[in-house]
């Protein structure tokens, strides 16, 4: 029997460790409802299971993301993740050849050098089974302590790996930090100074290090590397202790996040088991932290959401610090795990409107008349009222038997209550809206705002056609209902947050400004583009900081000296407009400025 | 009571002993940008639900720094919190939170 007591740390880590792995997943399984359950159940059976399996692959050992983003962070991410990954692998395997059973001990092939001396020396040694793996295991712990110093170089340096500003670590992450800095050289230590005390060689690197070793300090004996094996244990036991209780628990719950993805599981509404996935899935690598204009523009460093989701963690959410947001996507947009960050925040700020009063009784019931079409301008548009009135010119210039919905009176579509968290009065407004559109007897429903287009899709559940004007009137022309002229101007497009990244929309707003103008690209664009500021969902900042968001957004826009900045949204028209020394129009003026005088 | 032609206007002293302050320094404290509010009213020119109903932001605000909260339950619940009151604003009111801020204040003290 293989045993040592050195080993027990180690061992108990690893038990507390899968105990806790295993109430969680269990925990989890049994609140999920039915469906999710059967879709759980199932997909380990599917095609789904090797989506998944692929995706745990490339993403949470290759870090694939982590390579697009920066090389040197792709090269530390896999070396730890892959490395270790590998190290485990074919640590398994080596140990086979030595114990000749299919099932070890699991602290057996960890500290197999200890108990293991393998003394032969063997012709060609690479290419013998027992040699390749003595080669092989070395070279991945030098894989794996090429990565640590890269680590080591990134907590000064972050710039190199393409961080400006890194993530601020909790207590309980610093203590597993330390510890997993620490497994990896003392393994090799280890290794090397039983490799030089009983005077043979267990692989290229740690038998050399281990001859030095015991050349330039006679005393490293079997007792130091003794001593080294236990820090070792050590080392890793009180990583895998501390490891539930800092982002380390990563590893682990991203696999099962990774699972729920491709087996359909989504979240829907409120916090659920995957919300709280999602939260412990974050490994926190601040990735968010740089992208986020509240931090680049305005200097506003604590609200970010790797912080946010550890506060959640940690159940100290404070409701001025949920309300601190722009909700513009940006961050989803580039998080490596793919966590619903909007979604979470929302979530949170549900959490803080417990009472949700409202009483919507005084809006109209039904509309004055039926149409195919039914426009609905929304309340940002009225306050841009250029854009209304471009709309209703072009409209009538095609020809088109519509019903502008909020002429006189706006009703807000209930997406600025979702965002504040308001979202039981959301479901007044939504209904009280919903009738009103189903009344009407429409086919189709246009609206100048991303903001309502973007609730409309989401959660009205109209069995109608849904469209943003951009996407209409891009229809209108291709059906040729809209004569146009040539017009050469220079346009800079502005993806609004809400028909970019949240509703998906990019092509069309294109092909339009291609059709009626000459477009320049911009750095920011796409699923890239800023916020321009205005968001409704920035509850409490002052002015002053959400103009410097303006400004940034502005300043990037206009690098390519564009003669018009063209956006989608009245909302970004508006915040732009304040600040900006070109003019500032939306889609549907520069469309009705492009059709012939006489057409109307 | 006999008639002659004209009343007596009912007294409209405003009471702070009486009225609740508590409450507005918490609101004041949530959203300092209130102070900011100069009365121009444009927000109430504006407002969606102004234009249905008696629903009058200024209004609110007015009977928040005095302390006057009886009334607002039931007329904030009008607000559809859409900001169209925060975009017109020429003093950077931050007047969704305001809003926001009231709801949280009423919550508090049970109102």
């Amino acid at each position: 029997m293989t045993f040592n007591l050195f080993v027990l740390p180690f061992v108990l880590g690893l038990i507390f460790l899968l105990f806790l792995l295993i109430k969680k997943v269990r925990d989890w399984i049994c609140e999920m409802d039915p469906t999710n359950k059967e879709k759980f159940r199932t997909g380990f059976h599917s095609q789904q299971f090797f989506l998944a399996i692929k995706e745990i692959f490339f993403e949470s050992l290759l870090h694939r993301k982590m390579f697009r983003k920066n090389p040197l962070l792709g090269f530390m991410h896999m070396s730890f993740a892959f490395g270790w990954f590998l190290l485990i692998v074919f640590g398994n395997l080596e140990s086979r050849i030595y114990s000749g059973l299919w099932i070890n001990p699991p602290y057996f092939p960890i500290f197999l050098k200890f108990f293991i001396h393998d003394k032969r020396v063997l012709p060609f040694e690479i290419f013998t089974v027992p040699g390749f793996f003595r080669f092989f295991m070395d070279l991945l712990l030098l894989f794996i302590l090429g990565g640590m110093v890269l680590a080591i170089i990134k907590r000064s340096r972050s710039k190199w790996f393409g961080i400006k500003k890194t993530t601020q670590l909790q207590f309980t992450d610093k203590v597993a930090l330390i510890c997993l800095w620490l497994i990896f050289p003392l393994r090799l230590l280890a290794e090397s100074f039983t490799a030089g005390a009983y005077g043979y060689g267990v692989g290229f690197v740690t038998q050399h290090l281990g001859n030095v070793l015991a050349f330039i300090w006679p005393l490293s004996d079997k007792g130091v590397a003794y001593a080294f094996w236990w820090m070792y244990s050590l080392s890793l036991g009180i990583f895998f202790v501390t490891m539930p209780y800092s982002r380390y628990m990563h590893i682990p719950v991203e696999v099962m996040l990774i699972f729920c993805r491709n087996f359909g599981i989504h979240p829907r509404k409120g916090a659920d088991y995957l919300t709280e996935i999602e939260v412990l899935s974050c490994p926190r690598c601040g990735v968010c932290i740089d992208i986020c204009q509240m931090n680049s523009a305005a200097g506003i460093q604590d609200i970010q959401s790797v912080y946010f989701l550890q506060s959640i963690r940690n159940q100290q959410v404070m409701e001025s610090f949920a309300m601190r947001c722009l909700v513009c996507g940006r961050c989803q947009n580039v998080c490596p795990v793919g966590i619903h960050l909007d979604f979470q925040r929302i979530v949170q700020r549900e959490s803080f409107q417990k009472k949700q009063l409202q009483d919507y009784s005084y809006l109209p019931a039904s509309l004055p008349r039926r149409a195919e079409v039914v426009y609905f301008a929304g309340c940002m548009s009225h306050l841009t009222p250029a854009i209304p009135r471009a709309m209703k010119k072009i409209l009538a210039t095609a020809g088109v038997d519509y019903l502008f919905m909020d002429e006189d009176s706006s009703v807000c579509c209930g997406r600025p209550q979702m965002l504040a968290g308001k979202s039981k009065q959301a479901e007044e407004l939504i209904e009280q809206n919903k009738r009103m559109i189903m009344n009407s007897g429409a086919t189709t429903l246009v609206t100048s705002c991303p903001i309502c287009f973007r609730v409309f899709r989401e959660e009205y559940e109209l069995e109608i056609r849904i469209l943003h004007h951009t996407q209409y009137l891009l229809e209108l022309i291709k059906k040729g209902k809209i004569p146009l002229q040539a017009y050469h101007r220079k346009t800079t497009y502005h993806d609004p947050c809400e028909l970019g990244r949240g509703s998906e929309i990019f092509t069309e707003p294109r092909e339009l400004l291609r059709k009626i103008s000459d477009p320049v690209g911009t750095e920011n664009e796409f699923r890239q583009s800023l916020c321009c500021g205005g968001s409704l969902a920035l509850l409490n900042a002052s002015t002053e900081e959400k103009n410097k968001i303006t400004k940034e957004a502005l300043a990037t826009y206009l690098e390519a000296e564009p003669d018009i900045l063209v956006t989608a949204c009245p909302l970004c028209k508006k915040t732009f407009a304040k600040h900006s020394p070109v003019r500032v129009m939306d889609i549907a003026e520069l469309v009705m400025e492009a059709i012939p005088e006489k057409s109307w | 009571m006999k008639s002659f032609g004209y009343t007596i206007s009912k007294d409209r002293q405003i009471d702070f002993d009486a009225n609740n302050r508590e409450l507005t320094r918490l609101i004041d404290a949530i959203e300092p940008s209130i102070r900011l509010c100069l009365g121009c009213g444009s927000c109430t020119g504006t407002c969606s639900a102004g234009h249905f109903t008696e629903f009058n932001i200024r209004r609110i605000h007015t009977l928040v720094q005095r302390g006057e909260f009886d009334h607002l339950k039931k007329e904030i619940m009008k607000c559809m919190l859409c900001g169209k009151c925060q975009l017109v604003c020429p003093r950077g009111v931050n007047l969704r939170n305001l809003i926001l801020s009231i709801h949280t204040a009423l919550e508090t003290s049970g109102i």
